[in-house]
């Protein structure tokens, strides 16, 4: 299954004011991975994000998700394989309701209203939110936004995840839940965070960046043993790694 | 200030809301064709800004609780014309669902008055003329200032003609002018500044912002702009004919049904257009000269009263007793109703 | 801004009123509407029949009467505001009951309360049944270009995100000005300048969201309207009742016969 690859090479990309965004990223991603996104404020995860469903489009270099390069022409394929999860719910929940917001990727794929339905339940049900259907969104809390708006991704059925941040100002039970809930998907999943035990609990892999290139890339676990690597790219390591008597995982059940 | 329902009558509501759904579909089609599809979502986000804004301003001493912050220049400003006539009409469309500000009639009215103005008079004809291509802080600052000054005078203006020409409040027209032009100057004194200060803070920041709403092709607009501008202005005339026409019988609805049955007696039309003299003489009439007119009124008024039949002082007794009965049967079926539903809940308990 | 939540959430109930197609419930307003304000300007009688159609629609429709009353009122000054110089000016003897001389502004002054509260009310009445987006997307169906239909629907979504964000933002000029009662004027526009720039970032957010969902530029609401049975008799059952209220005003009549029992 070679096609659900995410591919970028030598990417470069400057804002319109001349701010640099990023300065020659590369890496590849296999189907079915989980990679974890690490790096300082401004150290252009989210500029990275947006080029990988062609939000955004290299200044230099090239993205290529599958067998396909990331262009304008293309982009409206890339988006359908891609799914991207914002940061601010509020910004993705657009619609009256719960029900329609879900529902507006598949009817933009041109479903009809019998073959929404099923789909719009399905993706509810698999987020355990399918009792907020007829709701609109700005009755709900953070937790349930972010449950709906991962839902409307996964109405869309793409192959490839990618999520800005899925769990800042949540609080921790229901981050809990969200990264349980995660855990469950087989998706190839890109996940920008600063929670990098969140990063330790779902992704194998991390990517560092640091002042838009790659600092590191590799295991997670080595990574965030790196001490020297954390500081540089102004990171820290992440409680459960510490060696905290009462909360690393050797001497609590956690 | 808005006009409301319960002063405007058919024929100028009507008038109205043609001409403003008119620019509406004309505005939205040039959004479609001349700007991209993220404007969309910024006109809407935008016009919850103003509402949003609005819940800042209340704090303000001397704007008074109705002021519309920035209203539709600013709106023009931000987004360009068309997407700030939009914009204007969804903020007073939601205004009057919501909170019952202008009303649901004369919603027409309120969207030509404070979007029309600014965003097709104002904006192309004094802010682009001022500012030109730079953006010099003085120009967009006189700029700003003034198209809001002018547009808020033109639209309280047309606030005055259409309640006179609604003929439902008794205020005389130059009264009314001259209660509400000062008003709205002084409004629109600070409005503007605040406006200007938006302008400036935004050109500051993110000039590339005002530039999406400077069209590039001012030319052709411009020619397109006449037009509609004469068109509207003969729909003005023609509707404030009409309903002129309306107040002459004191009743457009009522004056057709006696046309086609012919059941009205045959000197009300003459008594109404005394009437309507009268009424003009009013709307003529300055307040201090007002208590000498209204002794000439009453002297001729013991005729008039008996033929016309609303005013008949029997049939008025009846139809108040009348009212109030039907009012508490109004609310009799209500009640009824309630306890009835009431019965049926528990029956399916 | 606790209004627009409100009526909203009336509006989410279930009742046969809920139930109707929202197309019906909007003309019938308007039909409404229009009927109301066109009677003459000293009508009085005639109009209050038609206060039977909000009361059965808030019965029916399960609505919280004081709450409405009170929003009413809460917007009535403007309408006295305007109206009051009626009996100021208007002072032609028009009624008399015994030796009380009722001038005619005042019976004009009346007529535009009762004008007003009929109107208000009913708009509040239709919102609170049909809720603000079904109205909207009903819009569409009568033929509102999309364009408009969608910023609207932008609009009311984002106004609570964005009435919170700006209380935020007062919020944190009260706590750092204690001592004043209001912003200057610079601040001010200072804060709402910072506040639209907030604005325009979430709108371009919002809109690469849409794209990546697949956003071509037409929004396609899940929602269809079934007009049914109960929509036609609905619809011409109160249009027949507000004609036979407005051009027969049973309230003389009914008036007249009861004053003729009495006599």
């Amino acid at each position: 299954m070679s096609h659900h690859i995410v591919q970028t090479r030598d990417l470069y990309f400057t804002y319109p004011d001349g701010t640099a965004g990023l300065a020659g990223v590369s890496f590849l991603i296999t189907h079915g991975e989980s990679v974890a996104l690490v790096g300082a404020n401004g150290a252009g995860k989210s500029t990275l994000l947006m080029h990988l469903n062609g939000c955004l489009l290299p200044t230099q270099g090239s993205v290529q998700v599958g067998d396909l390069p990331v262009t304008k022409k293309t982009t409206a394929a890339i988006r359908r394989s891609v799914g991207m999860v914002f940061q601010d719910s509020d910004d993705q929940l657009f619609m009256p309701t719960v029900f329609e917001d879900v529902a507006f990727g598949p009817m933009n794929l041109g479903l009809s209203d019998q073959e929404v339905e099923p789909v719009v339940t399905g993706a509810l049900q698999r987020v355990d939110a399918l009792h907020l259907k007829d709701r609109p969104p700005y009755k709900l809390s953070v937790g349930e936004k972010r449950r709906v708006a991962i839902a409307a991704v996964l109405a869309m059925s793409p192959d490839i995840l990618v999520m800005d941040e899925p769990s800042s100002s949540l609080d921790p039970k229901t981050r809990r839940e969200l990264i349980a809930l995660l855990r469950t998907f087989e998706h190839t999943k890109i996940i920008a965070t600063h929670d990098l035990d969140l990063a330790i609990q779902l992704c194998p892999r991390t990517i560092v960046l640091s002042e838009g290139k790659v600092l590191a890339d590799g295991p997670t676990a080595d990574i965030f043993a790196d001490d020297n690597l954390l500081a540089q790219s102004r990171l820290e390591k992440p409680l459960s790694m510490q060696n905290c008597p009462r909360c690393s995982p050797n001497s609590s059940p956690n | 200030m808005h006009v409301v329902d319960a002063l405007v009558s058919p024929a100028v509501g009507g008038t109205f809301w043609a001409v403003s759904a008119g620019l509406i579909g004309y505005s939205c089609k040039k959004v479609k064709s001349e700007m991209s599809d993220s404007i969309v979502p910024l006109m809407g986000v935008t016009g919850a800004f103003v509402f949003a804004a609005q819940m800042i301003n209340y704090t303000i001493p001397g704007t008074g609780s109705s002021g519309h912050l920035g209203g539709g220049m600013i709106l023009a400003i931000l987004l360009g014309p068309w997407a700030g006539f939009l914009v204007m009409a969804s903020i007073l469309t939601v205004q009057a669902l919501f909170f019952a500000d202008g009303g649901i009639l004369a919603l027409g009215c309120n969207i030509f008055n404070l979007g029309f103005w600014t965003c097709f008079v104002m904006y192309p004809l004094v802010y682009k003329k001022i500012v030109g291509r730079g953006l010099s802080p003085s120009k967009l600052f006189w700029a700003a200032m003034l198209s809001v000054i002018v547009g808020l005078q033109l639209g309280a203006f047309g606030v005055v003609l259409q309640t006179v020409l609604s003929g439902k409040a008794e205020l005389p027209f130059t009264a009314f002018v001259l209660a509400m032009q000062p008003i709205h100057l002084g409004i629109g004194i600070i409005e503007g500044f605040i406006t200007a200060g938006v302008v400036a803070f935004v050109a500051k920041a993110q000039p590339q912002l005002l530039d999406v709403s400077l069209p590039p092709s001012d030319k052709p607009a411009f020619s397109i702009k006449l037009v509609t501008v004469s068109l509207l202005i003969a729909a003005v005339i023609i509707g404030g004919a009409l309903s002129w026409f309306a107040s002459a019988h004191p009743d457009g609805l009522e004056w057709s049904m006696f046309k086609t049955s012919g059941s009205e007696e045959l000197d009300t039309p003459d008594n109404s257009v005394y009437t309507n003299l009268s009424k003009l003489q009013e709307k003529t009439a300055i307040l201090p000269d007002y208590g000498f007119k209204e002794n000439e009124v009453s002297g001729a008024e013991s005729q008039t009263a008996e033929s016309w039949p609303a005013v008949s002082a029997g049939t008025t007794i009846s139809g108040l007793v009348g009212g109030l009965l039907t009012l508490i049967l109004a609310f009799g079926i209500g009640i009824l109703l309630k306890l009835r539903k009431k019965t049926q809940a528990s029956a399916t308990i | 801004m606790t209004n627009l939540g409100c009526l909203d959430t009336l509006a989410r109930q279930d009742s046969p009123i809920h139930r109707l197609d929202p197309r019906t419930k909007l003309l019938t307003t308007l039909v409404f509407i229009v009927m109301i304000v066109s009677f003459d300007k000293y009508q009085i009688s005639a109009m209050l029949p038609f206060a039977v159609f909000p009361v059965v629609l808030i019965v029916l429709g399960n609505l919280p009467a004081g709450y409405l009353m009170k929003r009413v009122l809460w917007v009535a000054p403007f309408a006295m505001l305007v109206g009051i110089f009626n009996p100021l000016l208007d002072r032609q003897a028009l009624l008399h009951i015994g030796t009380l001389e009722i001038s005619g502004g005042w019976v004009s002054f009346a007529s535009i309360l009762i004008r007003f509260f009929l109107t208000v009310l009913a708009a509040f009445v239709l919102v609170a049944t049909t809720g603000f987006n079904t109205i909207c997307l009903s819009l569409e169906k009568i033929g509102v270009p999309n364009v408009f239909v969608m910023q609207l629907l932008f609009l009311y979504r984002y106004a609570f995100v964005l009435a919170e964000e700006s209380s935020r933002m007062l919020r944190a000029w009260q706590l750092r000005a204690p001592l004043r009662k209001a912003m200057s004027m610079k601040t001010f526009s200072t804060v709402l300048g910072s506040l639209f720039l907030r604005t325009t970032g979430r709108a371009q957010r919002i809109y690469q969201a849409m794209c990546c969902r697949g956003f071509e530029g037409q929004l396609h609401p899940a929602r269809r309207f079934h007009w049914r049975m109960a929509d036609t008799v609905f619809l011409f059952g109160f249009c027949l009742l507000f004609a036979v209220f407005r051009f027969a005003n049973p309230a003389v009549l009914l008036g007249k016969f009861v004053m003729g029992i009495f006599s």
